[in-house]
């Protein structure tokens, strides 16, 4: 079973200040999307269960394949990337092009895994147009997934049911964070991830060729403007009374 | 503007759209339903042009079916610009649509405004750390919006009722089973008052506590994510942030939350904020209105005993 996991690499929100209401994004360094990490951690656990091969798939500027060695150390056996400085924050559509052609060149997928949202844009829309483009059936949000040959059980999770569903592989399907726990890669798996195979792509490779000017374009990205009074109370007292000076609370 | 039109698999967020299209001066609003009756229903009263699809064949399951059967229903309406909901199934179709249409997507929109031809679209961008104002400058648009943007479109004159015929190819997805969510119905998103719980509580023997200044207050308990999807203490349905609900309480009490994006972002609209953890400096305490710096249990049961 040949299993590809879609990985993006994003800044490290954490790290990310703000000045002047401006994210400052220089010098923060690069990690992959946490929810793709539990991706990645179903395909891993699947592999582990039934066997079979798990390519970590990523589309990024050239700090890609540093990156991707993340996935290679928390148990993808091998890496597909493109790697082209075009695609540094390139729209989702532009990307979800450029992984469907990098899937068709990868034999014999029976499972495409995506997180359910990248962990910058969020948007949850990649995974689906790639299933479109691929002419795949698709199941996001799964918090289960149980393959059993040519198809597989996957529960989807929604606001106020949940839904099993078989689906007819191969499939692309999309996981919350709450299907697994990522582990965390110990150092020698850390030391090995560089030796584990890496194929390393750019557009030109793959035919495929971006369009001039976005089809989503970005106005302003600023932090919402907080002015709160933080005001420092000692006791619960001195915060009840402040709270019903506020009119929030009736004492 | 052009024409709009707007789907969702829940009839009370199509209504919500029904209104997102007339705010932002759509020239006609078009609403697609699939096999649903009563959504058709309500729409119409609600004065709505309905395009009722009305096809087994068609599983609400199948996303690939569902986006096949609203791109055919764009093509027969010759309709550009499309609205959904950005819940879970609309977002999930959000895209898959987008594709097969060639349009610009955006989802989980928190605010619209038209500026001529042009929809500028605000979402969270970077985890919620900041806000972004985008337009979609392909002709075809597909734009999801987060529940509860919009009021419902109340009920009024009449609209129309017209069927729509749309073809459905053999399914890949087989719905096996619906399990419906524990019976938690709580709607902390209309609570005036939010006691918000994360992870600085140590046991869950002290819930009780929270629970019971919720209820001195007359509010709701919330939580943070991982309160509820890695200790499940609480259901779901409480979680305040990012992948959870966007609240505007009047009071927001916080017990111990670091305050990382992904969670302000669902209570910064709150007027206000206090926020009690041991650590004076939790980021979480830059974003509130007071601060104690105190054992978040101790502060419940003093809080219990004073009110
Ligand atoms: C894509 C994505 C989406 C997410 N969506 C959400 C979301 O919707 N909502 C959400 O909440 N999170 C979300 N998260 C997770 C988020 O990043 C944080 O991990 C989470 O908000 C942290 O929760 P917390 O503040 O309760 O816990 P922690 O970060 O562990 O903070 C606990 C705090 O409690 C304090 N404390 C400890 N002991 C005490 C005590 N005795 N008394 C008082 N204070 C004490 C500590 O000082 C600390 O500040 C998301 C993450 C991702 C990647
Ligand atoms: N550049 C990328 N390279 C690889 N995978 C990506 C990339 N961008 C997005 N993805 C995948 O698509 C999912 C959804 O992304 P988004 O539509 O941006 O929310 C992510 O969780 C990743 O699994």
């Amino acid at each position: 079973m040949n299993i590809v996991v879609a990985l993006k690499q994003v800044p490290d929100l954490q790290q990310i200040r703000l000045r002047n209401r401006q994210p400052v994004l220089d010098d923060v360094p690069l990690t992959l999307g946490n929810i793709d990490k539990n991706a990645l951690e179903a395909a891993v656990a699947l592999k582990e269960a039934q066997g079979g091969n798990v390519i970590a798939l990523s589309a990024g500027d050239e700090n890609i394949e540093d990156t991707i060695k993340e996935a290679l150390a928390a148990g993808a056996d091998e890496a597909f990337l493109v790697a082209d400085d075009q695609l540094q924050g390139a729209e989702s559509s532009w990307i979800a092009t450029v992984l469907a052609e990098a899937v068709k060149k990868i034999d014999q997928v029976d499972l495409l895994l995506f997180g359910e949202g990248s962990a910058d844009n969020y948007s949850g829309q990649v995974g689906s147009r790639v299933a479109e483009i691929l002419g795949w059936p698709q199941v996001a949000y799964a918090i289960n997934i149980e393959v059993n040959g040519s198809t597989a059980a996957v529960t989807r999770s929604l606001e106020d049911c949940d839904e099993i569903v078989e689906v007819s592989l191969p499939a692309v399907i999309t996981v919350l964070s709450d299907i697994n726990e990522a582990r965390i890669p110990s150092v020698t798996q850390i030391l090995k991830a560089g030796k584990k195979p890496k194929e390393v792509l750019e557009l030109d490779d793959l035919d495929v060729e971006l369009p001039d000017g976005s089809p989503v374009e970005t106005i302003s990205n600023l932090a919402p403007d907080s002015q709160r009074k933080k005001v420092v109370v000692k006791t619960v007292d001195e915060l009840l009374q402040a709270l019903a000076a506020e009119g929030v609370i009736r004492r | 503007m052009a024409t709009v039109l707007i789907y969702s698999d829940k009839a009370s967020m199509a209504l919500e759209l029904l209104t997102a299209a007339r705010e932002v001066g759509a020239a006609a609003v078009k609403a697609v339903t699939i096999n649903d009756n009563a959504a058709a229903q309500d729409l119409v009263g609600a004065g709505a042009e309905v395009f009722a699809i009305d096809n087994d064949a068609i599983n609400l399951a199948d996303t690939a079916a569902v986006a096949s059967a609203l791109a055919q229903a764009i093509e027969q309406l010759g309709t550009d610009v499309v609205f959904l909901s950005s819940n879970r199934r609309g977002k999930e179709v959000a895209g898959r649509l987008a594709q097969i249409i060639q349009a610009g997507c955006l989802t989980d929109v928190t605010a619209l405004q038209s500026n001529g031809d042009q929809i500028e679209c605000q979402r969270n961008a970077l985890g919620g750390a900041t806000v972004a104002t985008q337009t979609i400058t392909e002709a075809k648009k597909v734009i999801a919006i987060r529940p509860r943007t919009f009021e419902a479109a109340a009920a009024g004159s009449a609209g129309s009722l017209n069927d729509l015929s749309v073809e459905a190819k053999p399914s890949a997805v087989k719905l096996v089973e619906v399990r419906s969510k524990a019976g938690d119905s709580v709607d902390i998103e209309a609570a005036e008052i939010l006691v918000v719980v994360g992870q600085g509580m140590e046991s869950q023997d002290d819930l009780p506590l929270a629970q019971e200044l919720a209820k001195k207050l007359g509010g709701e308990v919330a939580c943070s994510k991982p309160v509820a999807t890695d200790k499940k203490w609480l259901s779901e349905e409480r979680i305040v942030g990012l992948s959870g609900k966007k609240c505007k309480p009047q009071l927001a009490l916080l017990f111990g939350i670091s305050g990382q994006v992904q969670f302000t972002v669902g209570i910064r609209d709150a007027r206000v904020i206090a926020s009690i953890n041991t650590d004076e400096n939790a980021s979480m305490n830059q974003m509130s209105d007071y601060i104690m710096t105190a054992d978040l249990k101790q502060v419940l049961a003093d809080l219990n005993k004073a009110l």
